[in-house]
């Protein structure tokens, strides 16, 4: 036992504490492995802390994890990077451990590293490494060896090259699934990484091993590979390769290789470039479009508008449309509400008269879809039709709709209509607002469920801040000043929120005039909630409104409430007197 | 495809009729001690390689073996074995470790008691020597990890272990006795280092400081639950299933299958929904369920119809139609009020290639081919003695014993479990007549008799006294065995050789040929 001196104690407990029993004081050390490092020096380091911690390879999967992540910006503590290498063996047998996550982090940090590394170094120790890894006994050392190849290879001599090829290529054909999977996935990194004569040859076999696979989850990560090795490729090798491939997928037996084609297909038209898309592409899109199984459709109804896009209007009128008009009136609701959240932004694409003989149509019946997500999403994107032909044609349709959905019986739905109303507000503008929705605003201040009562004094706000304080003050406050003597206090306490809110809008003159007088009142009234409630209004208000009025009229109000029986009324007088106190202080 | 290299290119003659032995016992009971309700086993699961057995019993406990013949590793922990045959080829298993899976719980929302019973044991991918499985009780699944641990002793702390409290480590470090202050809580320190400068470290280090030292190599074995999969179940759990892909799993209650990722613990998808709209419909539930051992979107369930239905996981995401439909066409003129009853499926097993589904119903053990679904190309009779005893086995609700059924690993014989802890070991190859009875108990054949075609004591005389942990069954004039209550419900074939695993209520029997 050595001694101590005092200010080492620190860093002596950290130390010791790297072989607690308390899992919590073991990561504490963990997460300070570089004060440890710095302390015992950089050559100590190498030759003690990093040995030790490659001994502690059994330890629980939480300190193993956090080992890994702190080993990957580890090269400053063991003497930089000419001597990076010996980070690789703790990291080597993280590599190998049973917890998936811990793999992938001290791969992730191995890859950190190894970009760091000296051209010899990663020749001279980390390619063996991944050599050991790829053919390691337990299929997690082959797992975490898939994603290391794009680090080794560029520094490779041509023979190892070569060699790293052919490991590869075995891991693609391994027999555990879990190894395949990692194949796929890091395939479109190691790719980019081989020489173009070889990508065609070696490379492009891997990828049609891995697209037969039996296994339908190795063959859903070779489609996510297909955007990203069709990158790499020339775009007549992409043609004759890749879009066969996406084609075939696109008609695969499992819904779930569709569902991902779907999905992808975006990312794989940008692949094979725009040309080759429209010829083959969009036959493909539409038979996913048409698809039996209804999540397909969901992630095709989707894609639709990113799809049109690179179509040019005549393509996306002949072939995508009447898919769309079938998936307006699909039978599952998921597919017309998936429709309905992108449909809008077709508008721009057809233009102004496909818009209105075409979509149209389509758009007034998913407004009146009997599943209220649909209507919703119609209406989330108001905007980009309004651009095109004007909400004239739509409103008609748009006001029932409106009407239907604030007054659903789910909550979830109303609250989900009232975040939309200062859109529709600004979309439909203030005369079609009086008339129709107005009415509307005022209900949601008096509806059963808090969150869409809190959500209703929000949006009072927002509309004053869209259409100025005049037309609030003949629009908004009188309605909503006249509810503050409504029989239940929790509406009145919508209210005193709702002013809090409209304060800072409508001005010093008419918050004073108008909605101070209100809340003075308010502060006799008989139940707590609402008195304390007045002490944070005023509190709120005080910072708007002139400090002779805040002598007038709030102090006094407030000193009043500070004596009250009640103690949280007494409370929150108090520390709204606290703060006015303190704004004094500040301006004098 | 389909294992071609099954049963069907099985050799002309039919082999031979196996010779089975005891081999051993865990967990025997003494004359006259009663067992335990806890202590019942309720789950036997050999792993895929036959090196490991796992058993779950209704105290919700999990138990572990090693087979111990193929490698041998020096000094035994506990050995709890009986061993009759020191010198042998066939597998011999000791017990290895036990962790307590499942406690028992109650969901105050339904009002209702969650037993810790252990209803299915899964082995998963082992990896690096630390071993994984699935156990599920009525309501939540865990996945479980059992690895070999170093015990820690550590020495050459830089501090006094013996001072100070922060490190609660078994330090058997010298200690000096150089005079300097302890700590009193490590943690409290948190914030010092953070205050030390970047230039506080001589640039050579700190040279009195050390890294403590580990001492001891010896290992113990530590089970720790990675992942629990719960709250997805409105109805009792009876199957989980691994998929072959490593990824995925399946659970399987009475209305409903559900899909996991076993890196995902919070979510899981229905793919197979039989709850009618409105309960009063309902007239069948799912018994069963289990994936197809290497198509990795196939997978089987059992109803309570006597149904087997094979769904494809490629068709659609809500698997509501089956693909195929084996199902036995009722015999004219059969029917009666216990037919419905005894068609219920309790269990269901693909063969090792998966071309073959073994199903058990209450009297029969039927073999399909995945292949042939106007009916099954084997049926087995298990105890056709009882049929004239249906009426009491209702009454004392033993009809609606679950018993498991098994294969063997070359697909040649089938096994399941009757009453009186006997289960019945049949050939399945084509032209084989073997059928061997036999008895969980050391003298396995103690009991062999042939299963007569019509027994003749009348129905009144069956005793309906319920024996608990009675060794004397009460036997019928033609010998065979009828105790009601020591039933052999659980049974496992092992992967690679002709060793079967029983369970006859706490304790675990094997048996060789």
């Amino acid at each position: 036992m050595a001694m101590i001196d005092e200010p080492l104690y620190p860093i002596a407990v950290l130390i010791d504490e790297l072989k607690n029993e308390d899992i919590q004081l073991r990561l504490n050390s963990i997460r300070k492995l570089s004060t440890i490092a710095r302390a015992l020096g950089e050559e100590r380091t190498r030759k003690e802390l990093i040995p030790f911690l490659s001994e502690n390879n059994d330890d629980d999967d939480e300190v193993l994890l956090a080992m890994a992540e702190e080993l990957g910006v580890f090269i400053p503590y063991v003497g930089g990077v000419e001597y990076a290498n010996v980070l690789l063996p703790p990291l080597e047998t993280l590599c190998i451990v049973e917890e998936t996550c811990v793999r992938d982090k001290a791969a992730e940090s191995l890859c950190r590293i190894g970009a760091q590394m000296r051209e010899q170094d990663l020749v001279e120790f980390f390619i063996p490494m991944l050599k050991r890894l790829a053919a390691g006994e337990w299929f997690t050392a082959r797992v975490s060896s898939c994603g290391l190849f794009h680090i080794a290879y560029p520094s490779a001599p041509e023979a190892v090259k070569t060699e790293l090829r052919t490991l590869y290529g075995q891991l693609c054909q391994d027999d555990m699934p879990m190894v395949r999977r990692s194949a796929a996935t890091n395939l479109g990194k190691f790719a980019a990484t081989v020489e173009a004569t070889h990508l065609k040859v070696d490379v492009m076999s891997m990828f049609n091993d891995l697209t037969q696979d039996d296994q339908d989850s190795v063959r859903l990560l070779a489609v996510e590979g297909c955007a990203a090795l069709g990158k790499l490729l020339e775009p007549q090798d992409c043609v004759a390769h890749i879009l066969p491939v996406i084609v075939s997928f696109s008609q695969d037996k499992s819904w779930r290789v569709r569902y991902m084609v779907a999905n992808q297909l975006y990312e794989l038209c940008e692949a094979v470039g725009p040309e080759p898309s429209r010829s083959d592409l969009v036959p493909a899109y539409v038979r996913l479009l048409r698809d039996n199984e209804a999540e397909v459709r969901i992630a095709a109804a989707g894609k639709v508008t990113m799809f049109c896009r690179i179509l040019n209007s005549e393509l996306a009128i002949q072939n995508i449309l009447p898919c769309v008009k079938e998936l307006s009136t699909d039978s599952s609701q998921h597919v017309r509400s998936s429709l309905a959240s992108v449909i809008m932004g077709m508008a721009p694409i057809l233009g102004k008269d496909a818009t209105i003989e075409q979509l149209l149509p389509i758009f007034l019946s998913l407004l009146k879809d009997e599943f209220p997500d649909v209507r919703l999403n119609i209406i989330s994107k108001l905007d980009q039709v309004n651009q095109v032909i004007g909400i004239d044609l739509l409103s008609q349709s748009l006001l029932p709709a409106i009407v239907e959905l604030a007054e659903d019986k789910h909550w979830r739905v109303r609250l989900a209509i009232i975040e939309y109303i200062p859109l529709l507000a600004s979309q439909l503008g203030v005369g079609f607002f009086d008339d129709k929705l107005g009415a509307l605003c005022m209900q949601w201040l008096k509806d059963k469920v808090y969150s869409i009562r809190e959500a209703a004094a929000n949006n009072v706000k927002r509309l004053a801040e869209e259409f100025g304080p005049e037309w609030a003050m003949q629009h908004i406050v009188p309605q909503v000043l006249d509810m503050i003597n409504d029989p239940h206090y929790l509406y009145r306490m919508t209210i005193l929120q709702a002013i809090s809110l409209l304060a800072p809008v409508m001005g010093e003159e008419i918050t004073c005039s108008m909605l101070l007088p209100v809340v003075i009142n308010a502060s006799k009234d008989g139940v707590p909630n609402i008195k304390f409630n007045v002490a944070k209004v005023l509190q709120s208000i005080i910072p708007i409104v002139d400090q002779s009025v805040v002598e007038k009229t709030i102090r006094p109000c407030l000193v009043e409430l500070s004596e009250d029986p009640d103690v949280d009324v007494r409370f929150f007088a108090t520390q709204a007197l606290q703060s006015s106190d303190q704004l004094t202080m500040m301006s004098s | 495809m389909h294992g071609g290299d099954e049963v069907v290119a099985a050799p002309s003659r039919p082999p031979e009729p196996l010779d089975w032995k005891f081999s051993q016992v865990f967990g025997e009971r003494t004359a006259g001690e009663e067992v335990q309700e806890v202590d019942i086993i309720s789950a036997i699961e050999f792993d895929k390689t036959g090196d490991h057995l796992a058993t779950g019993d209704r105290g919700g406990r999990v138990v572990l073996f090693e087979r111990t013949d193929a490698k041998d590793h020096g000094v035994s922990r506990r050995d709890l074995e009986i061993m009759d045959y020191p010198i042998s080829r066939h597998p011999e298993f000791r017990y290895k470790t036990e962790f307590q899976s499942h406690e028992p719980e109650f969901d105050y929302l339904k009002s209702l008691e969650i037993e810790e019973k252990i209803n299915k044991i899964r082995w998963c991918q082992t990896a690096n020597s630390a071993l994984f499985l699935l156990s599920t009780n009525d309501k939540t699944i865990k996945f479980w990890k059992v690895q070999e641990k170093k015990v820690k002793k550590i020495s050459d702390m830089n501090l006094d272990p013996s001072k100070a409290v922060g490190s609660g480590s078994v330090a058997s470090s010298s200690s000096s006795s150089s005079p300097k202050p302890c700590l009193v809580n490590g943690s409290s320190f948190d914030g010092s280092y953070n205050n030390l400068s970047n230039n506080f470290f001589p640039p050579g280090g700190l040279p009195s400081l050390r890294l403590p030292a580990v001492t001891s190599q010896e290992t113990n074995l530590v089970a720790r639950c990675r992942r629990v999969y719960g709250h997805a179940h409105d109805y009792h759990i009876n199957s989980i299933s691994n998929n072959s892909d490593g990824e995925t799993f399946i659970s399987a209650d009475d209305l409903r299958i559900n899909l996991w990722n076993l890196e995902i613990s919070s979510q899981s998808f229905n793919i197979v929904d039989v709850k009618p709209a409105d309960m009063e419909d309902l007239t069948e539930v799912i018994t069963s369920a289990e994936f197809h051992p290497t198509h990795c979107n196939m997978l089987a369930y059992s109803s309570s119809k006597g149904s087997i239905r094979l769904i494809d996981l490629r068709q659609s995401a809500l698997c509501d139609s089956h693909t195929k439909l084996f199902e036995e066409p009722e015999a004219p003129g059969s029917r009666s009020f216990f037919t419905e009853i005894i068609a219920s499926i309790s269990d269901v097993k693909f063969s090792k290639e998966g071309r073959y589904i073994l199903s058990r119903d209450y009297m029969t053990l039927k073999l399909w081919d995945i292949n042939m679904d106007s009916g099954p190309v084997a049926t087995f009779q298990v105890h056709e003695y009882l049929r004239p005893k249906l009426c009491d086995l209702y009454e004392n609700d033993s009809i609606f014993d679950k018993f498991e059924c098994c294969l063997s690993g070359d697909g040649f014989r089938v096994a399941t479990g009757s009453y009186s802890n006997i289960f019945r070991v049949f050939g399945c190859a084509p032209g084989s007549t073997e059928s061997t009875t036999l008895e969980a108990s050391k003298n396995p054949m103690r009991r062999q008799v042939q299963t007569p075609t019509r027994p003749s004591r009348p129905l009144s005389s069956i005793t309906r006294v319920v024996r608990r942990g009675s060794d004397t069954p009460g036997v019928d004039a033609n010998g065979n065995a009828f105790d009601f209550t020591t039933k052999l419900l659980h049974l496992a074939w092992h992967p690679t050789e002709n060793l079967i695993a029983c369970a006859a209520a706490n304790s675990l029997y094997m048996y060789y040929a």
